[in-house]
Protein backbone atom coordinates (compact mmCIF):
# COMPACT_ATOMS: atom_id res chain seq x y z
CA UNK A 1 0.00 0.00 0.00
CA UNK A 2 1.17 3.81 -0.73
CA UNK A 3 0.06 4.78 2.41
CA UNK A 4 2.69 5.58 4.61
CA UNK A 5 3.63 3.85 7.85
CA UNK A 6 2.75 5.63 10.98
CA UNK A 7 6.07 4.87 12.56
CA UNK A 8 9.06 2.52 11.02
CA UNK A 9 10.52 0.22 13.92
CA UNK A 10 14.20 1.17 12.77
CA UNK A 11 14.94 3.84 10.28
CA UNK A 12 17.99 2.45 8.71
CA UNK A 13 19.72 4.71 6.47
CA UNK A 14 23.34 6.81 5.60
CA UNK A 15 25.30 9.77 7.05
CA UNK A 16 27.22 10.90 4.44
CA UNK A 17 30.83 13.00 5.49
CA UNK A 18 31.38 15.75 3.08
CA UNK A 19 34.15 16.28 4.92
CA UNK A 20 35.54 13.28 3.86
CA UNK A 21 34.27 13.03 0.59
CA UNK A 22 37.33 13.44 -2.07
CA UNK A 23 34.72 12.91 -5.16
CA UNK A 24 35.89 9.90 -6.09
CA UNK A 25 32.97 8.48 -7.58
CA UNK A 26 33.30 5.21 -6.66
CA UNK A 27 30.33 4.55 -4.70
CA UNK A 28 28.79 5.28 -8.17
CA UNK A 29 30.65 2.46 -9.97
CA UNK A 30 30.19 0.08 -6.86
CA UNK A 31 26.11 0.79 -6.49
CA UNK A 32 25.61 0.51 -10.48
CA UNK A 33 27.57 -2.99 -10.47
CA UNK A 34 25.75 -4.34 -7.28
CA UNK A 35 22.46 -3.30 -8.42
CA UNK A 36 22.42 -3.74 -12.10
CA UNK A 37 22.90 -7.61 -10.99
CA UNK A 38 20.92 -8.16 -8.30
CA UNK A 39 17.36 -6.40 -6.80
CA UNK A 40 15.53 -6.09 -9.67
CA UNK A 41 15.71 -5.30 -13.12
CA UNK A 42 19.50 -4.12 -14.55
CA UNK A 43 20.31 -0.66 -14.43
CA UNK A 44 20.32 0.10 -18.12
CA UNK A 45 22.70 2.38 -20.36
CA UNK A 46 21.60 3.73 -23.80
CA UNK A 47 24.41 4.50 -26.42
CA UNK A 48 27.03 3.06 -23.34
CA UNK A 49 29.67 3.90 -26.16
CA UNK A 50 28.67 6.09 -28.68
CA UNK A 51 28.14 9.91 -29.03
CA UNK A 52 25.49 10.50 -26.64
CA UNK A 53 25.92 8.11 -23.22
CA UNK A 54 23.52 7.66 -20.71
CA UNK A 55 21.95 5.81 -18.18
CA UNK A 56 20.40 4.37 -14.95
CA UNK A 57 22.11 4.97 -11.64
CA UNK A 58 20.60 5.50 -7.85
CA UNK A 59 23.49 7.06 -6.33
CA UNK A 60 25.43 10.48 -8.52
CA UNK A 61 28.20 12.63 -6.94
CA UNK A 62 27.80 16.44 -7.65
CA UNK A 63 30.58 19.25 -7.25
CA UNK A 64 29.90 22.38 -6.27
CA UNK A 65 31.92 25.32 -5.08
CA UNK A 66 30.94 27.26 -1.74
CA UNK A 67 32.37 30.68 -2.24
CA UNK A 68 32.25 32.59 1.61
CA UNK A 69 32.30 36.30 1.75
CA UNK A 70 35.46 36.26 2.72
CA UNK A 71 38.36 33.73 2.07
CA UNK A 72 38.90 31.36 -0.69
CA UNK A 73 36.26 28.87 -2.48
CA UNK A 74 35.68 25.81 -1.32
CA UNK A 75 35.34 22.84 -3.08
CA UNK A 76 32.90 20.05 -1.97
CA UNK A 77 31.59 16.85 -3.31
CA UNK A 78 28.40 15.75 -2.77
CA UNK A 79 27.21 12.35 -3.47
CA UNK A 80 23.21 12.05 -3.88
CA UNK A 81 20.81 9.12 -3.53
CA UNK A 82 17.25 8.03 -1.94
CA UNK A 83 17.51 9.54 1.63
CA UNK A 84 14.78 7.25 2.88
CA UNK A 85 12.11 9.48 3.56
CA UNK A 86 9.87 9.28 6.76
CA UNK A 87 7.03 11.30 4.62
CA UNK A 88 7.65 9.97 1.45
CA UNK A 89 5.91 11.98 -1.33
CA UNK A 90 7.28 9.50 -3.82
CA UNK A 91 5.11 6.75 -1.71
CA UNK A 92 1.60 8.39 -1.05
CA UNK A 93 1.48 9.63 -4.92
CA UNK A 94 1.94 6.51 -6.34
CA UNK A 95 -1.16 4.97 -8.09
CA UNK A 96 -0.32 1.00 -7.77
CA UNK A 97 1.31 0.50 -4.39
CA UNK A 98 4.20 -0.59 -6.23
CA UNK A 99 6.46 2.49 -4.11
CA UNK A 100 6.10 1.34 -0.66
CA UNK A 101 8.11 2.37 2.96
CA UNK A 102 8.98 -0.84 4.95
CA UNK A 103 7.51 -0.42 8.32
CA UNK A 104 10.62 -2.94 9.64
CA UNK A 105 13.42 -0.26 8.84
CA UNK A 106 12.01 2.28 7.01
CA UNK A 107 13.36 1.64 3.54
CA UNK A 108 12.05 3.11 0.54
CA UNK A 109 11.47 0.21 -2.06
CA UNK A 110 9.42 -0.49 -5.22
CA UNK A 111 7.66 -3.29 -6.46
CA UNK A 112 8.75 -3.50 -9.90
CA UNK A 113 6.09 -5.81 -11.02
CA UNK A 114 3.31 -3.46 -10.18
CA UNK A 115 5.03 -0.52 -11.58
CA UNK A 116 3.44 1.46 -14.36
CA UNK A 117 6.66 3.61 -15.43
CA UNK A 118 4.45 6.68 -14.44
CA UNK A 119 7.21 8.90 -13.71
CA UNK A 120 5.19 10.53 -11.07
CA UNK A 121 7.01 9.02 -8.35
CA UNK A 122 10.32 11.20 -9.90
CA UNK A 123 8.38 14.20 -10.53
CA UNK A 124 7.62 14.41 -6.73
CA UNK A 125 11.04 13.66 -5.37
CA UNK A 126 12.81 16.96 -4.99
CA UNK A 127 15.79 14.95 -4.50
CA UNK A 128 16.27 13.52 -7.52
CA UNK A 129 16.76 10.45 -6.43
CA UNK A 130 14.70 7.79 -8.97
CA UNK A 131 14.99 7.19 -12.65
CA UNK A 132 12.80 5.80 -14.49
CA UNK A 133 15.04 2.80 -16.99
CA UNK A 134 14.60 3.10 -20.64
CA UNK A 135 15.21 -0.47 -21.36
CA UNK A 136 12.54 -1.61 -18.75
CA UNK A 137 10.13 1.05 -18.16
CA UNK A 138 9.88 0.79 -14.58
CA UNK A 139 11.22 3.44 -11.37
CA UNK A 140 14.47 2.30 -10.48
CA UNK A 141 16.42 3.79 -7.15
CA UNK A 142 18.56 2.75 -3.89
CA UNK A 143 17.06 0.13 -2.35
CA UNK A 144 19.95 0.36 0.76
CA UNK A 145 20.92 -2.64 -0.71
CA UNK A 146 18.40 -4.67 0.98
CA UNK A 147 19.60 -7.77 -0.75
CA UNK A 148 23.18 -7.29 1.30
CA UNK A 149 22.40 -5.84 4.73
CA UNK A 150 20.50 -8.87 5.51
CA UNK A 151 21.94 -11.41 3.05
CA UNK A 152 23.63 -14.14 5.33
CA UNK A 153 25.24 -15.60 2.61
CA UNK A 154 27.70 -12.97 2.59
CA UNK A 155 30.70 -12.27 5.03
CA UNK A 156 29.56 -9.77 7.94
CA UNK A 157 31.80 -7.03 7.07
CA UNK A 158 30.09 -7.12 3.45
CA UNK A 159 26.73 -6.30 5.49
CA UNK A 160 25.83 -3.20 4.49
CA UNK A 161 25.66 -0.99 1.02
CA UNK A 162 27.26 -1.56 -1.63
CA UNK A 163 28.81 2.52 -1.88
CA UNK A 164 29.47 2.25 2.32
CA UNK A 165 31.65 -0.73 1.87
CA UNK A 166 33.57 0.62 -1.35
CA UNK A 167 34.04 4.01 0.04
CA UNK A 168 37.92 4.52 0.18
CA UNK A 169 37.65 8.02 2.31
CA UNK A 170 35.32 6.77 5.03
CA UNK A 171 32.88 9.63 3.99
CA UNK A 172 29.46 7.07 4.08
CA UNK A 173 28.19 5.47 7.05
CA UNK A 174 25.38 3.25 7.76
CA UNK A 175 22.90 2.36 10.71
CA UNK A 176 19.95 3.07 12.31
CA UNK A 177 19.03 6.32 12.81
CA UNK A 178 16.11 5.83 14.63
CA UNK A 179 18.08 4.70 17.78
CA UNK A 180 20.04 7.76 19.50
CA UNK A 181 22.68 5.32 20.32
CA UNK A 182 24.32 3.99 17.23
CA UNK A 183 27.15 5.18 15.54
CA UNK A 184 25.48 7.01 12.96
CA UNK A 185 23.35 9.09 15.41
CA UNK A 186 26.11 9.70 17.62
CA UNK A 187 27.91 10.79 14.71
CA UNK A 188 25.01 12.98 13.09
CA UNK A 189 24.64 14.44 16.64
CA UNK A 190 28.82 15.50 17.17
CA UNK A 191 29.19 17.14 13.75
CA UNK A 192 25.88 18.58 13.69
CA UNK A 193 24.16 16.32 10.47
CA UNK A 194 21.82 18.42 8.07
CA UNK A 195 18.62 17.48 6.18
CA UNK A 196 18.74 18.49 2.46
CA UNK A 197 15.75 20.64 1.36
CA UNK A 198 14.21 20.50 5.26
CA UNK A 199 11.70 23.15 4.02
CA UNK A 200 10.04 20.34 1.58
CA UNK A 201 8.77 18.77 4.84
CA UNK A 202 9.52 14.82 3.24
CA UNK A 203 11.67 14.46 6.95
CA UNK A 204 15.09 12.34 4.95
CA UNK A 205 16.49 9.84 6.94
CA UNK A 206 19.90 10.45 5.59
CA UNK A 207 21.61 13.02 6.81
CA UNK A 208 24.98 14.74 5.55
CA UNK A 209 27.66 16.09 7.75
CA UNK A 210 29.04 19.72 7.35
CA UNK A 211 32.68 20.25 5.91
CA UNK A 212 34.46 21.21 8.98
CA UNK A 213 35.55 25.27 8.03
CA UNK A 214 39.17 25.31 6.10
CA UNK A 215 42.46 26.90 8.06
CA UNK A 216 42.96 30.41 7.01
CA UNK A 217 46.07 31.82 5.79
CA UNK A 218 47.29 34.18 8.36
CA UNK A 219 47.82 38.14 7.28
CA UNK A 220 51.41 37.82 8.76
CA UNK A 221 53.28 34.71 7.84
CA UNK A 222 56.36 35.78 10.03
CA UNK A 223 57.08 38.77 12.12
CA UNK A 224 60.62 38.68 10.13
CA UNK A 225 58.62 38.51 6.57
CA UNK A 226 58.65 42.70 6.30
CA UNK A 227 62.46 42.45 6.86
CA UNK A 228 63.00 39.97 3.42
CA UNK A 229 61.56 42.31 1.22
CA UNK A 230 63.08 42.37 -2.16
CA UNK A 231 66.07 44.78 -1.81
CA UNK A 232 67.36 45.45 -5.60
CA UNK A 233 63.94 46.41 -7.15
CA UNK A 234 65.74 48.05 -10.47
CA UNK A 235 68.26 46.88 -12.29
CA UNK A 236 71.62 48.26 -11.95
CA UNK A 237 74.98 48.17 -13.32
CA UNK A 238 75.65 46.18 -16.95
CA UNK A 239 71.80 44.77 -16.27
CA UNK A 240 70.44 47.88 -15.95
CA UNK A 241 72.77 49.83 -19.10
CA UNK A 242 71.24 46.81 -21.33
CA UNK A 243 67.66 47.31 -20.38
CA UNK A 244 67.63 51.10 -20.49
CA UNK A 245 69.56 50.41 -24.09
CA UNK A 246 67.16 47.49 -24.87
CA UNK A 247 63.83 50.22 -24.08
CA UNK A 248 65.38 52.63 -26.78
CA UNK A 249 64.82 50.14 -29.31
CA UNK B 1 9.26 20.23 -16.94
CA UNK B 2 9.51 17.96 -20.32
CA UNK B 3 6.30 19.06 -22.07
CA UNK B 4 5.77 15.45 -23.10
CA UNK B 5 2.39 15.54 -26.16
CA UNK B 6 0.75 12.90 -24.29
CA UNK B 7 0.37 15.04 -21.24
CA UNK B 8 -0.93 17.68 -23.50
CA UNK B 9 -3.63 15.78 -25.61
CA UNK B 10 -4.37 14.10 -22.36
CA UNK B 11 -5.15 17.05 -20.50
CA UNK B 12 -6.89 19.11 -22.98
CA UNK B 13 -8.64 16.82 -24.83
CA UNK B 14 -10.37 14.81 -21.47
CA UNK B 15 -10.74 18.24 -19.97
CA UNK B 16 -13.06 19.06 -22.46
CA UNK B 17 -14.66 16.37 -22.79
CA UNK B 18 -15.69 15.95 -19.17
CA UNK B 19 -16.70 19.78 -19.77
CA UNK B 20 -19.07 18.70 -22.15
CA UNK B 21 -19.97 15.84 -20.40
CA UNK B 22 -20.87 17.89 -17.26
CA UNK B 23 -22.86 20.22 -19.09
CA UNK B 24 -24.81 17.04 -20.65
CA UNK B 25 -25.48 15.71 -17.36
CA UNK B 26 -27.18 18.76 -16.39
CA UNK B 27 -28.83 18.80 -19.55
CA UNK B 28 -27.51 21.23 -20.97
CA UNK B 29 -28.52 20.66 -23.49
CA UNK B 30 -31.52 18.43 -23.50
CA UNK B 31 -31.05 16.73 -26.64
CA UNK B 32 -32.50 13.36 -27.29
CA UNK B 33 -31.86 10.97 -30.04
CA UNK B 34 -29.77 11.27 -33.04
CA UNK B 35 -28.20 14.69 -32.05
CA UNK B 36 -28.01 13.27 -28.68
CA UNK B 37 -25.68 10.65 -29.60
CA UNK B 38 -23.77 13.16 -32.16
CA UNK B 39 -22.93 14.99 -28.59
CA UNK B 40 -21.96 11.84 -26.93
CA UNK B 41 -19.64 10.94 -29.42
CA UNK B 42 -18.09 14.20 -29.60
CA UNK B 43 -17.90 13.93 -26.01
CA UNK B 44 -16.42 10.30 -25.23
CA UNK B 45 -14.34 10.50 -28.47
CA UNK B 46 -12.85 13.55 -26.80
CA UNK B 47 -12.45 12.23 -23.03
CA UNK B 48 -11.76 8.57 -23.48
CA UNK B 49 -9.39 9.94 -26.27
CA UNK B 50 -7.24 11.99 -23.77
CA UNK B 51 -7.63 9.01 -21.66
CA UNK B 52 -5.81 6.82 -23.94
CA UNK B 53 -3.08 9.35 -25.01
CA UNK B 54 -2.39 9.37 -21.42
CA UNK B 55 -1.46 5.90 -21.09
CA UNK B 56 1.12 6.47 -23.87
CA UNK B 57 3.72 8.07 -21.71
CA UNK B 58 3.73 5.04 -19.43
CA UNK B 59 6.40 2.58 -19.49
CA UNK B 60 3.91 -0.61 -19.21
CA UNK B 61 0.52 0.28 -20.21
CA UNK B 62 -0.48 -3.48 -19.61
CA UNK B 63 -0.53 -2.82 -16.24
CA UNK B 64 -2.72 0.30 -16.05
CA UNK B 65 -5.66 -1.21 -14.08
CA UNK B 66 -3.69 -1.47 -10.92
CA UNK B 67 -3.62 2.31 -11.15
CA UNK B 68 -7.61 1.88 -9.62
CA UNK B 69 -5.74 0.46 -6.16
CA UNK B 70 -4.44 3.11 -3.84
CA UNK B 71 -7.35 5.99 -3.83
CA UNK B 72 -6.54 6.11 0.06
CA UNK B 73 -3.40 8.50 -0.88
CA UNK B 74 -3.05 8.88 -4.82
CA UNK B 75 -4.46 11.58 -6.82
CA UNK B 76 -3.63 9.58 -10.12
CA UNK B 77 -5.24 6.98 -8.46
CA UNK B 78 -8.35 9.39 -7.23
CA UNK B 79 -8.48 9.70 -11.17
CA UNK B 80 -8.75 6.65 -12.56
CA UNK B 81 -11.82 6.03 -10.49
CA UNK B 82 -13.43 9.52 -10.81
CA UNK B 83 -13.06 8.82 -14.88
CA UNK B 84 -14.36 5.24 -15.13
CA UNK B 85 -16.94 6.30 -12.59
CA UNK B 86 -18.01 9.52 -14.78
CA UNK B 87 -17.69 7.35 -17.87
CA UNK B 88 -19.96 4.58 -16.70
CA UNK B 89 -22.73 6.75 -15.60
CA UNK B 90 -23.16 8.99 -18.57
CA UNK B 91 -23.14 6.32 -20.76
CA UNK B 92 -26.20 5.21 -18.84
CA UNK B 93 -27.65 8.42 -18.75
CA UNK B 94 -26.75 8.94 -22.89
CA UNK B 95 -28.51 5.39 -23.28
CA UNK B 96 -31.82 7.12 -21.40
CA UNK B 97 -31.43 10.36 -24.08
CA UNK B 98 -30.71 8.35 -26.82
CA UNK B 99 -32.81 5.52 -27.57
CA UNK B 100 -35.50 5.96 -24.81
CA UNK B 101 -35.96 9.71 -24.87
CA UNK B 102 -36.14 10.41 -21.58
CA UNK B 103 -33.70 12.51 -19.31
CA UNK B 104 -32.65 10.39 -15.57
CA UNK B 105 -31.98 13.62 -14.11
CA UNK B 106 -30.66 12.54 -10.74
CA UNK B 107 -28.40 9.92 -13.05
CA UNK B 108 -27.34 13.20 -14.86
CA UNK B 109 -26.29 15.04 -11.78
CA UNK B 110 -24.25 12.40 -10.43
CA UNK B 111 -22.90 11.72 -13.85
CA UNK B 112 -21.99 16.09 -14.31
CA UNK B 113 -20.65 15.91 -10.91
CA UNK B 114 -18.02 13.16 -11.56
CA UNK B 115 -17.14 14.54 -14.68
CA UNK B 116 -16.14 17.62 -12.88
CA UNK B 117 -14.39 15.78 -10.03
CA UNK B 118 -12.45 14.23 -12.91
CA UNK B 119 -11.13 17.20 -14.01
CA UNK B 120 -10.34 18.52 -10.37
CA UNK B 121 -8.12 15.22 -10.15
CA UNK B 122 -6.21 15.67 -13.05
CA UNK B 123 -5.38 19.03 -11.81
CA UNK B 124 -4.31 17.67 -7.93
CA UNK B 125 -2.10 15.49 -9.92
CA UNK B 126 0.06 18.54 -10.54
CA UNK B 127 -0.68 20.44 -7.62
CA UNK B 128 0.13 18.33 -5.05
CA UNK B 129 3.50 18.07 -6.19
CA UNK B 130 5.55 20.66 -3.79
CA UNK B 131 8.73 20.32 -5.67
CA UNK B 132 7.42 21.85 -8.85
CA UNK B 133 6.62 25.19 -7.23
CA UNK B 134 4.47 26.78 -10.48
CA UNK B 135 1.81 23.97 -10.16
CA UNK B 136 1.74 23.95 -6.45
CA UNK B 137 -0.54 26.45 -6.04
CA UNK B 138 -4.69 26.86 -5.48
CA UNK B 139 -4.88 28.56 -9.13
CA UNK B 140 -4.36 25.06 -10.67
CA UNK B 141 -6.88 23.13 -9.98
CA UNK B 142 -9.38 26.75 -10.28
CA UNK B 143 -7.44 26.53 -14.32
CA UNK B 144 -8.11 23.26 -14.53
CA UNK B 145 -12.08 23.62 -13.62
CA UNK B 146 -12.67 26.95 -15.31
CA UNK B 147 -10.94 25.48 -18.71
CA UNK B 148 -13.62 22.49 -19.13
CA UNK B 149 -16.11 24.20 -17.80
CA UNK B 150 -15.50 26.88 -20.26
CA UNK B 151 -14.56 24.70 -23.12
CA UNK B 152 -17.98 22.42 -21.79
CA UNK B 153 -20.20 25.35 -22.37
CA UNK B 154 -18.65 26.39 -25.92
CA UNK B 155 -19.14 22.82 -27.30
CA UNK B 156 -22.35 22.50 -25.33
CA UNK B 157 -23.71 25.85 -27.18
CA UNK B 158 -24.75 27.02 -23.98
CA UNK B 159 -24.68 30.63 -25.42
CA UNK B 160 -25.83 31.92 -21.86
CA UNK B 161 -23.13 30.61 -20.23
CA UNK B 162 -20.44 30.39 -22.62
CA UNK B 163 -19.56 33.85 -22.71
CA UNK B 164 -19.47 34.21 -19.09
CA UNK B 165 -17.22 31.09 -18.65
CA UNK B 166 -15.14 31.93 -21.10
CA UNK B 167 -14.01 35.40 -19.32
CA UNK B 168 -13.68 33.91 -16.16
CA UNK B 169 -11.49 31.05 -17.63
CA UNK B 170 -9.25 33.72 -18.95
CA UNK B 171 -8.81 35.90 -15.83
CA UNK B 172 -7.86 32.72 -14.08
CA UNK B 173 -5.08 31.56 -16.62
CA UNK B 174 -3.92 35.56 -16.49
CA UNK B 175 -4.13 35.76 -12.43
CA UNK B 176 -2.49 31.58 -12.70
CA UNK B 177 0.92 33.37 -14.78
CA UNK B 178 1.39 36.43 -12.88
CA UNK B 179 1.18 33.95 -9.28
CA UNK B 180 3.15 31.15 -10.92
CA UNK B 181 5.95 33.57 -12.51
CA UNK B 182 7.25 34.48 -8.86
CA UNK B 183 6.50 31.14 -7.37
CA UNK B 184 9.72 29.14 -7.32
CA UNK B 185 11.13 31.95 -5.59
CA UNK B 186 8.55 32.19 -2.98
CA UNK B 187 8.85 28.68 -2.04
CA UNK B 188 12.65 29.53 -1.13
CA UNK B 189 14.42 26.47 -2.40
CA UNK B 190 17.32 27.32 -4.07
CA UNK B 191 20.66 25.43 -4.31
CA UNK B 192 21.90 26.58 -0.54
CA UNK B 193 18.85 24.93 0.89
CA UNK B 194 19.14 21.73 -1.50
CA UNK B 195 22.86 21.19 -0.46
CA UNK B 196 22.98 22.47 3.20
CA UNK B 197 25.55 24.43 2.38
CA UNK B 198 24.28 28.07 2.29
CA UNK B 199 24.86 29.42 5.14
CA UNK B 200 28.66 28.82 4.38
CA UNK B 201 28.65 31.11 1.19
CA UNK B 202 27.45 31.40 -2.55
CA UNK B 203 26.79 27.84 -3.57
CA UNK B 204 27.37 26.76 -7.48
CA UNK B 205 27.48 24.26 -9.21
CA UNK B 206 30.97 23.06 -9.96
CA UNK B 207 30.74 19.69 -11.90
CA UNK B 208 28.24 18.11 -12.66
CA UNK B 209 28.10 14.06 -12.07
CA UNK B 210 28.20 12.99 -15.33
CA UNK B 211 29.31 14.26 -18.84
CA UNK B 212 25.92 13.40 -20.86
CA UNK B 213 22.03 13.57 -20.55
CA UNK B 214 19.73 11.25 -17.94
CA UNK B 215 16.41 10.95 -17.12
CA UNK B 216 15.98 13.48 -14.78
CA UNK B 217 17.84 16.35 -17.13
CA UNK B 218 15.31 15.08 -20.09
CA UNK B 219 12.35 15.10 -17.97
CA UNK B 220 12.58 17.47 -15.35
CA UNK B 221 15.34 20.30 -16.83
CA UNK B 222 13.03 21.59 -19.82
CA UNK B 223 14.56 24.84 -21.17
CA UNK B 224 14.04 25.18 -24.21
CA UNK B 225 11.43 27.52 -25.97
CA UNK B 226 11.38 29.76 -22.66
CA UNK B 227 12.18 32.88 -24.69
CA UNK B 228 9.03 32.54 -26.56
CA UNK B 229 6.91 32.37 -23.48
CA UNK B 230 5.76 35.93 -23.29
CA UNK B 231 4.39 35.50 -27.30
CA UNK B 232 3.27 31.96 -26.52
CA UNK B 233 0.74 33.64 -23.67
CA UNK B 234 -0.91 36.18 -25.96
CA UNK B 235 -1.29 33.30 -28.70
CA UNK B 236 -3.29 31.12 -25.54
CA UNK B 237 -5.01 33.57 -24.45
CA UNK B 238 -6.39 35.08 -27.99
CA UNK B 239 -6.83 31.44 -29.34
CA UNK B 240 -8.35 29.75 -26.24
CA UNK B 241 -10.72 32.86 -25.03
CA UNK B 242 -10.61 35.98 -26.83
CA UNK B 243 -11.40 34.57 -30.76
CA UNK B 244 -14.46 32.21 -29.52
CA UNK B 245 -15.95 34.92 -27.61
CA UNK B 246 -16.10 37.43 -30.54
CA UNK B 247 -16.95 34.15 -32.53
CA UNK B 248 -20.00 33.40 -30.62
CA UNK B 249 -21.16 37.17 -29.30
CA UNK B 250 -21.30 38.34 -33.52
CA UNK B 251 -24.79 38.28 -34.37
CA UNK B 252 -25.14 36.09 -37.20
CA UNK B 253 -28.46 35.18 -38.87
CA UNK B 254 -28.69 31.42 -40.20
CA UNK B 255 -28.72 27.75 -38.43
CA UNK B 256 -25.50 26.79 -40.68
CA UNK B 257 -23.23 29.82 -40.54
CA UNK B 258 -24.08 29.97 -36.78
CA UNK B 259 -22.78 26.67 -36.84
CA UNK B 260 -19.84 27.23 -38.55
CA UNK B 261 -18.67 30.20 -36.03
CA UNK B 262 -19.31 27.41 -33.55
CA UNK B 263 -17.01 25.08 -35.47
CA UNK B 264 -14.30 27.84 -35.48
CA UNK B 265 -14.97 28.93 -32.00
CA UNK B 266 -14.51 25.34 -30.62
CA UNK B 267 -11.26 24.83 -32.91
CA UNK B 268 -10.08 27.91 -31.73
CA UNK B 269 -10.30 27.32 -28.05
CA UNK B 270 -8.81 23.43 -28.24
CA UNK B 271 -5.57 25.55 -30.31
CA UNK B 272 -5.65 27.75 -27.16
CA UNK B 273 -5.59 25.37 -24.87
CA UNK B 274 -3.13 23.37 -25.87
CA UNK B 275 -0.96 26.15 -26.63
CA UNK B 276 -1.40 27.12 -22.67
CA UNK B 277 -0.59 23.58 -21.81
CA UNK B 278 2.42 23.47 -23.61
CA UNK B 279 3.16 26.11 -21.59
CA UNK B 280 2.04 24.56 -18.29
CA UNK B 281 4.71 22.16 -18.58
CA UNK B 282 7.45 23.76 -20.08
CA UNK B 283 7.05 26.61 -17.94
CA UNK B 284 7.11 24.17 -15.09
CA UNK B 285 10.75 24.52 -12.93
CA UNK B 286 10.93 21.58 -10.91
CA UNK B 287 13.68 21.64 -7.62
CA UNK B 288 15.97 18.77 -8.92
CA UNK B 289 16.89 21.40 -11.57
CA UNK B 290 18.82 23.32 -8.59
CA UNK B 291 21.25 20.66 -8.24
CA UNK B 292 22.38 21.09 -11.67
CA UNK B 293 22.73 24.35 -11.37
CA UNK B 294 20.33 24.66 -14.31
CA UNK B 295 17.31 27.14 -11.75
Amino acid sequence: MTQLPQSTERKMGLVIDLDTCVGCHACVISCKGWNTENYGVPLSDQDAYGANPSGTFLNRVHSYEVQPAEGPAQLIHFPKSCLHCEDAPCVTVCPTGASYKRVEDGIVLVNESDCIGCGLCAWSCPYGARELDVAEGVMKKCTLCVDRIYNENLPEVDRVPSCVRTCPAGARHFGDLGDPDSDVSKLVAEREGMDLMPEMGTKPVNKYLPPRPKDQIEEQIDILAPLLAPVAEEPKGFLGWLDKTLEKL
Amino acid sequence: MHPAPSVIIFTTCSGLGFGLLFFLGLGQPAVTGFVAFVFYVIAYALAVGGLLASTFHLGHPERAWKAFSQWKSSWLSREGICAVAALIVMALYALGAVFLHSHWTVLGWIGALLSLATVFTTSMIYTQLKTVPRWNMNLTPAMFLSFSLAGGALLAGAEALAPWLLAIAGAVQLAYWAQGDGAFARAGTTLGSATGLGDRGNVRAFEPPHTGTNYLLREFVHVVGRKHAQKLRVISLGLAFALPLLLILIPVSGLVVKHIFALLAVLSHLTGVVVSRWLFFAQAEHVVGLYYGKR
